[in-house]
């Protein structure tokens, strides 16, 4: 019973980790790669990614995303901002971003470090 | 603030140049002739052809906010002469990318996409002509990104090499871009 009671606290207390981790400062530079569609704090040609972390895909305020990318269901966090931004396409095939996408697993595991630093932080997202 | 020295560019005869080589060598764009398209459709799955399109008006949403960008620039008054005829020449070419990707993506049977109405720019943080520089050059480093994510995944080599063309003239931009700015103009060997 003990065994038990271990397991499911063991269960409840895993959070899903990326396999290496992520510098942002690093990340901040493969993110100048994205700003011809994606800014921090606006929706432009792709949506803000301020809030993202959280986010249930597909539901950033005042953005016009794809059906497919609606339909999706997933929250944002690292592993699953890991699994789209490796290949937008394959993961969500309908979404609006059509990018081969980032196959480096340390430059996703950068670029969500930055995201994580930088959508959280109350001078760029008020 | 940095004082921009820019030679007058002999803009037409350039432009033309660069857009003819762009209409011959996008076959892609070939699509436009019509039979490419029956073949292209004839030998890609659905699938394949619907990223084609969302490829494609991917860029073309970043080709568009560009051309609004430097919009936004030439009539910031803050440029000094050469450097608002550079942005308009660039402009320019991002205006000829849009118009090709749009007439590609119709090809293909899909809708382009629409320029948004408001591109939210940060209008407050421009106040110099190096704010609006480094605000284009980071557009352009993007849309260099950008189609280097798209090469390698268009089923269509014409559209491909299209898309390359149309990287090699972004990079141009960047690079002449970051050189106005008094950055190395070519920081590395390889873009990503």
């Amino acid at each position: 019973m003990r065994l038990l009671a271990a397991f499911f606290v063991g269960l409840l207390s895993y959070a899903p980790a990326l396999a290496v981790d992520g510098n942002a400062e690093r990340g901040e530079e493969i993110y100048t790669r994205c700003m011809a569609c994606h800014t921090l704090a606006q929706n432009r040609v792709g949506p803000r990614h301020c809030g993202l972390f959280g986010r249930k895909a597909g539901s950033a305020a005042g953005y016009q995303y794809s059906s497919a990318m609606k339909k999706y269901g997933v929250i944002w966090n690292e592993e699953t901002l890991d699994r789209f931004i490796e290949n937008p396409l394959k993961t969500v095939p309908g979404t609006k971003m059509g990018y081969a996408g980032v196959k480096d697993p340390q430059e996703r595991a950068d670029l969500i470090a930055y995201l994580k630093k930088a959508t959280s932080d109350p001078k760029v997202c008020d | 603030m940095t004082i921009v020295k820019l030679e007058p560019l002999p803009v037409q005869g350039k432009r033309r140049t660069f857009l003819s080589g762009f209409t011959l060598s996008a076959t892609a764009i070939a699509l436009l002739a019509g039979k490419e398209q029956l073949g292209l459709i004839g030998t890609a799955s659905a699938q394949t052809t619907n990223n084609d399109v969302t490829i494609l008006n991917s860029a073309l949403g970043a080709e568009q906010q560009a051309i609004a960008a430097y919009q936004l620039g030439a009539d910031s008054g803050l440029l000094q002469k050469p450097v608002k005829d550079l942005a308009v020449q660039f402009q320019g070419h991002h205006k000829a990318h849009a118009d090709a990707l749009a007439k590609a993506v119709a090809k293909l049977g899909g809708k382009p996409v629409a320029a948004m109405k408001d591109y939210n720019f940060p209008k407050d943080k421009l106040k110099s002509q190096n704010d609006v520089l480094a605000f284009a050059a980071s557009l352009e480093k993007g849309a260099v990104s950008a189609y280097l994510g798209a090469v390698p995944i268009l089923t269509d080599k014409d559209l491909a090499k299209a898309a390359a063309s149309i990287l090699g003239d972004e990079a141009m931009h960047w690079a002449v871009l970051r050189n106005a700015l008094g950055q190395n103009p070519v920081p590395d060997a390889f873009v990503s």
